[in-house]
């Protein structure tokens, strides 16, 4: 199989296209002659050493070109842009039609409400499988107004949606500025660096309580951890649509939080129980039984009550750090 | 019928993904049954029976599961046919990260996990290198950056395959990934058919049941690791 990078020495190539080494590496196949062609090379591979890697010769250089093809389209950022997810009405779990055309834009917050069970979870695979009338709720999705090119369903790199759920946990033993590096790489950003400072200051800056970039990702707490995640997702992650699950009301500033994402022309889905979180969004989405019952616009008057509600919450926001500090939870709070 | 071979490391959710899978299919009017191997003991098939899946159990027992796998895997089809499944799935046990259960055009899914850590797809031979569609569970207990990595690293071992998060609990993406199998080859015979690589070559005393440690007992196809 004859490539553009057939020719290339190992040196040039690794030169010209520094995560080349990194596909070879993945593989097993680290300690190659850096003076040979990429041809010669992988021609002059040991049999035994293919074996064991468990890869055969002839697909190798076609994988190499995938990957490679893979990497120029993560870089060029080629995501076609989202100005709008559409989603049509299907149905109930007992069959009653939804009758709704839910128009998502970017910069828009829109909340989910509704008991457990009641079919959020089902709404959100809906929109991420870019359902077409084929999924158990009958719904269909459009992308700027049009149903989208199929291929797309499974191209796991466009995802359309990021999620950040509320048992979320690191498992990567690593600090928090190696964690995002790492992220930032595995993105293909010009500069992760620079990229890895801005998420962390911006974590930091959601965050109630401060964490150093060497903190270990495992001794963040729970307001920190969602900080770190969120300006994660804002700054890193390709998928237009967020989906968050819940943000509690403690250590992480939730109103900096949704501005941050709707900023960065996310389109903000929330699951939330929370009155001030609910009200936060320009619109929410009522379920019951598995459908949409109804799509409410947070008018005027709502508005109106969430800054009291804030105000409440304010108050017995003091009467938290009251208690930590030890004092009487007395007079006029 | 269509043919489907999952395999994947240890607890890393095949038979939870089948099983969701299976009742999104047959939700759908598809019949679907499951052949399950498995090394010592397995209640997999009495799991699959109580959701209505028609099921058999091959256990490998002191035999390489992979090798067991590859000698039966006629017959089951034999069975799969007999029965009349639309579709027959069949689970390999926990496998090594050398094993290769893929067959050529037979469709080949490869289950690994989130919590496994993001130098597994490394780590991981032919089974994950050569599958057609990669699963990734346990998804919803990590961070999206760690999702996001980990499919990087699945993209550097295999360039080609669909990657697709399915969650063995809830079962969301179990009727998306039934959609993909629904449109797999149909294969009404193995004969003649190629794996996609070679298994984990098995021929030294040890295979034959030596138990002894040293060089006098080692014969056959013996490795020496070099320590410099």
């Amino acid at each position: 199989m004859i490539n553009q990078y057939s020719d290339m020495t190992l040196d040039q190539l690794f030169c010209e296209h520094p995560h080349a080494r990194e596909f070879f590496s993945a593989l097993g196949l680290s300690a190659l002659p850096a003076g040979q062609t990429l041809a010669s090379t992988v021609a002059a591979l040991d049999e035994e050493l293919l074996l064991d890697v468990g890869i055969e010769r002839q697909e190798l250089l076609g994988q190499f070109c995938d990957y490679m093809a893979g990497v120029e389209r993560l870089r060029s950022q080629q995501q076609a842009l989202v100005a709008s997810v559409t989603v049509l009405g299907g149905h109930d779990k007992s069959g009653n039609p939804e009758n709704f055309r839910l128009e998502l834009r970017p910069g828009e917050v829109t909340c989910i409400v509704g008991p457990t069970g009641s079919g959020k979870s089902r709404f959100l695979a809906d929109i991420e499988w870019l359902a077409q009338g084929d999924s158990p709720t009958g719904r269909t999705v459009l992308i700027n107004g049009a149903a989208p090119d199929l291929a797309r369903r499974y191209a796991v790199e466009q995802k359309l949606v990021a999620q950040l759920s509320q048992n979320m946990n690191f498992v990567m033993d690593l600090s928090a500025e190696e964690f995002i590096q790492l992220h930032a790489e595995s993105r293909m950003v010009a500069d992760p660096a620079a990229i890895t400072a801005t998420i962390l200051e911006l974590a930091n800056s959601l965050a109630g309580e401060q964490f150093t970039p060497a903190t270990p990702v495992t001794a963040l707490s729970g307001g920190q951890s969602r900080a770190l995640m969120i300006a994660d997702v804002a700054c890193l992650s390709s998928s237009p649509i967020v989906l968050i699950d819940e943000i509690e009301n403690a250590g992480i500033d939730r109103k900096r939080a949704l501005s941050l994402l709707a900023d960065q022309d996310k389109i903000v889905l929330m699951a939330t129980h929370d009155p001030i979180l609910a009200l936060m969004g320009q619109q929410r989405l009522i379920f019951k039984n598995g459908g949409v019952s109804s799509i409410r616009s947070t008018s005027p008057a709502e508005r109106a009550n969430l800054t009291l509600f804030e105000a409440m919450d304010a108050r017995l926001t003091a009467v938290r750090h009251a208690l930590r500090n030890g004092e009487e939870i007395a007079g006029n709070f | 019928m269509r043919l489907i071979t999952v395999a994947g490391p240890p607890s890393s959710g095949k038979t939870a993904i089948i099983c969701k899978t299976a009742e999104a299919l047959q939700a759908d009017g598809v019949s679907v049954g499951v052949i399950k191997f498995d090394c010592l003991s397995s209640g997999d098939q009495a799991l699959y029976e109580r959701r209505g899946i028609p099921a058999r159990t091959g256990l490998s027992g002191n035999l390489c599961p992979d090798h067991f796998y590859v000698s039966n895997i006629e017959e089951c089809l034999d069975w799969g046919l007999q029965s009349g499944f639309d579709l027959l799935i069949s689970e390999s046990a926990g496998l090594c990260n050398r094993c290769a259960p893929h067959i050529k055009d037979v469709c080949a899914v490869c289950v690994v996990d989130n919590l496994s850590g993001v130098e597994t797809p490394r780590k991981i031979g032919p089974m994950l290198k050569m599958a057609d569609i990669v699963v990734i569970t346990k998804g919803d207990i990590v961070s999206q950056a760690e999702r996001e990595v980990f499919v990087h690293r699945i993209r550097q071992v295999n360039s080609s395959a669909v990657i697709i998060h399915v969650n063995g609990l809830t079962g969301q993406g179990g009727h998306e990934l039934g959609r993909l199998l629904r449109d797999a080859a149909a294969v009404d015979s193995l004969q003649g058919k190629l794996l996609r690589f070679s298994m984990p070559a098995a021929l030294c005393s040890y295979c034959l049941g030596q138990r002894r440690i040293g060089a006098d007992f080692q014969m056959g196809n013996v490795k020496k690791m070099e320590l410099g």
